[in-house]
């Protein structure tokens, strides 16, 4: 998203990315960036709170009229509510170590698959 | 232990680092390169060329345009390109298993918490944006950043051009 970003910004369409994986999005340098720390998935805001909703998306909106040069990021207000999710997410300890070995097994030989039957994007 | 509150935890730094979160996890499946992620210290800016109320806003996605059950078999999705697709009706669901956000966490059941389509037709309707492009776009989460700068990049914009998009809101799962 953010190559694309920098791509349409570069031909003149000015660009927000709304998104909550911070140190990705800002390692690539985009024009303007509206973080939400959030759990993956709901950059717009939680399920079903359309006010939350309504003021990211006038967050994102905002920034394309207050930002005067690149990689302006935006913390939206909002938090979760708990931080389990920063600990829980993609984890890697003792407990899974095996589940997670075979899980990459497992995906590399699908991925091989997918190779040897031509279901992978060409060049 | 502080680890196990569900507290940020102060010898950390307070948002989450995914480019460490996902080098360690992949390691972990076996993958011996870590994944080398875009990397600039420089970014394009372009100013607004018109106010936001006579702009019109194309919205961008990393979903996909599918209207499947979570428990489809991913081994059966078709290859994944680049797309643009009518907003009118916008669609009811799209398709989001495929990618890496926290399925523990959340869920993605509500379109607006990652596509915010009708909150930005609220917003066209008092007028703070002009309007909507006729469809929205798709670009798929590609590994090789040579093919996004080379291939889905270059489609993306020629399809915003086509529809005389002003302004882009990109969106990430």
């Amino acid at each position: 998203m953010s190559l694309a970003a920098r791509h349409l910004e570069s031909n003149g369409i000015p660009t927000v990315i709304c998104g909550s994986a911070r140190d990705i999005v800002e390692q690539a340098s985009v024009p303007r960036f509206l973080f939400t720390d959030f759990p993956l998935g709901n950059p717009m805001g939680k399920p079903y709170d359309k006010g939350m909703q309504q003021e990211i998306t006038g967050m994102a909106l905002d920034l394309f009229e207050i930002s005067r040069f690149p990689r302006t990021t935006v913390q939206t207000p909002f938090t979760w509510g708990d931080d389990q999710w920063r600990r829980d997410y993609m984890r890697v300890d003792n407990s899974n170590r095996e589940e997670l070995r075979r899980a990459g097994e497992l995906r590399k030989m699908q991925q091989a698959r997918r190779k040897a039957e031509g279901r992978i994007r060409s060049q | 232990m502080i680890n196990d509150a569900a507290v940020a935890d102060p010898a950390y730094r307070s948002f989450v680092s995914y480019i460490d979160k996902s080098r360690d996890f992949y390691a972990a499946h076996g993958y011996e390169h870590p994944y080398r992620w875009t990397t600039n210290d420089q970014s394009p800016f372009t100013s607004l060329r018109k106010p936001l109320a006579e702009s019109r806003i194309g919205l961008i996605t990393t979903a996909l345009p599918l209207d499947l059950p979570d428990d489809v078999d991913l081994e059966t999705l078709p290859i994944e390109s680049t797309f643009a697709l009518p907003l009118d009706p916008p669609p009811d669901r799209l398709f989001t298993q495929t990618r890496d956000w926290d399925k523990e966490a959340t869920h993605t059941n509500d379109l607006d918490s990652f596509f915010p389509i009708h909150r930005l037709q609220e917003l066209v309707e008092i007028g703070r944006i002009g309007s909507i492009s006729p469809r929205f776009y798709g670009i798929p989460t590609e590994y090789s950043q040579r093919r996004t700068i080379e291939s889905d990049a270059p489609q993306l914009l020629s399809l915003m051009r086509d529809d005389g998009v002003d302004i882009a809101m990109l969106v990430p799962l």
